[in-house]
């Protein structure tokens, strides 16, 4: 690996810029993501920015189970994020459709449609799982360059020092 | 200014290899002093490094035609004249020839902001659009204030020539004029209180929307060389005359670290403001101000 590749490498893992999207979540582990900027926990120390613009992120966090309206707003805001990119599940309802299982509204989970990256699990999941999660997207996202998503699943769960 | 000089300006201090990090370094100041106001560590030093590192590794969406190649072109006109704006800044002493022009400063300063106008318009997107509307407006709004402030300095010193206006003494009415151009300046780097043009919640950051990648990085770029050069002329303005070169530097660089550190307080302090109290209060206030300080600049002249 040439110094180029290795200073790529190491912007990625520093500098992941995320996308919030809503698939029909509760809003509770939207709060959450949120709170994770906030001065108690403070994701920037890892370069996390919370990007505007689909265009702009290299990591989209999707939460809510799914429903049949979210779908296709899903795959388009899949496929406006950019090379290379990482999705992060937000939440048990993303992974699993939670309690909405077997709802005819849903058409969940979410790797149904597109390739998920890590989960973080969680009904909602703590602002300290969530930075975890982040952290271990931009690690895939550093190590994947260019590369098609890989189908190894990455769970992220609570440090086990700071669990309630 | 020969033409070692004038290299070694464009290329060295105050140009590329003094602006660029400088950009990155302005950059960091005003998120990390955002961050410690806030109470949180804010990001390591290096991250617009990474950041910029980052974007040039990143895909960009396909673009044809005529407006694709306008769409690439923009990001690269606005980091040439915000770099040229830097370069044009009097630090070194020259010896003779081209002094530097504050016309011509002006009027590469005012080139990424006609940029960004024409590429939230070239990106086809609503949010694009309503962006570019609202930095024309936004534009047309501060730099009445801006150019006024700008007259009347040349008015009261009898000179557009930056390097004349660095080497005379500072007047009251200079200080005015300075004052003027400090209240601008939020408005021109897209602050707080008036980041209204790349507001990242309401139209999902305005003219940037559509643009990813290495034109992105070039975007942020011309951001940070923005921050350099209008710091920069505010710090030419303010900063007393020093023959020794290096000391000069060192006061100048000083002088840009305290606006920039003023301008994030600033930013930290304020929630970004609705279209028209942004417009009235540059056109009722400020205008007010800036009429003031050209008829007393002329008045200051007619005596003369």
């Amino acid at each position: 690996m040439n110094l180029w590749n290795k200073l790529m490498c190491y912007s990625r893992r520093h500098s992941p810029w995320l996308f919030h999207m809503n698939s029909g979540s509760c809003n509770g582990c939207d709060i959450e993501l949120v709170a994770s900027l906030t001065p108690r926990y403070d994701a920037e120390q890892l370069g996390v920015r919370l990007e505007g613009s689909p265009r702009h992120a290299d990591i989209l966090c999707i939460t809510g189970p799914v429903t049949h309206n979210a779908v296709s707003a899903i795959k388009t805001v899949y496929d406006q994020v950019l090379g290379p990119k990482a999705v992060i599940a937000i939440g048990s309802c993303p992974a699993t459709t939670n309690v909405f299982i077997d709802s005819r509204t849903l058409d969940g989970p979410l790797n149904k449609h597109i390739p998920v990256d890590v989960y973080v699990p969680g009904c909602p999941p703590r602002p300290d799982a969530i930075i975890q999660g982040v952290a271990k997207a931009a690690e895939i996202l550093a190590a994947r360059g260019n590369n098609p998503p890989s189908t190894e699943i990455v769970i992220a769960e609570t440090p086990a020092e700071v669990q309630p | 200014m020969n033409l070692t000089t004038a290299l070694a300006r464009l290329l060295i201090f105050p140009g590329l290899l003094f602006a660029i990090p400088a950009a990155w370094f302005f950059l960091w100041v005003e998120r990390k002093s955002v961050a410690l106001m806030q109470g949180r560590v804010g990001p390591p030093f290096m991250q617009p490094f990474f950041d910029f590192i980052k974007l040039l590794g990143k895909t960009t969406p396909p673009r044809s035609g005529v407006g694709g190649l306008l769409m690439r072109a923009w990001p690269l006109i606005a980091v040439s004249a915000a770099a040229g704006a830097v370069g044009l800044l009097p630090v070194l002493p020259s010896s003779g020839g081209f002094e530097g022009d504050l016309i011509l400063l002006l009027a590469l300063l005012e080139l990424p902001s006609m940029c960004i106008i024409a590429a939230g318009f070239s990106s086809r997107s609503i949010f694009g659009e309503i962006g570019s509307a609202r930095e024309a407006v936004l534009s047309v709004a501060y730099n009445v204030v801006f150019l006024l402030a700008i007259v009347s300095i040349a008015a009261a010193q009898h000179t557009f020539r930056l390097e004349s206006l660095a080497a005379l003494p500072a007047t009251p009415m200079r200080w005015l004029g300075v004052l003027a151009l400090l209240v601008c300046l939020p408005a021109k780097l897209h602050l707080n209180p008036f980041s209204l043009p790349n507001a990242e919640q309401e139209i999902y950051s305005g003219p940037m929307v559509e643009y990813a990648g290495p034109e992105l990085a070039m975007w942020e770029l011309s951001h940070g060389l923005e921050w350099v050069a209008a710091t920069g002329l505010v710090a030419t303005l303010a900063a007393p005359y020093i023959t020794l070169w290096w000391l000069a530097a060192l006061v100048f660089v000083g002088i840009m670290v305290a606006i920039v550190l003023a301008l994030s307080t600033l930013a930290s302090a304020t929630a970004r403001l609705a279209i028209d109290t942004t417009v009235r209060f540059y056109w009722q206030c400020t205008l007010i101000f800036a009429v003031l300080a050209v008829s007393s600049a002329l008045f200051m002249r007619l005596r003369s």
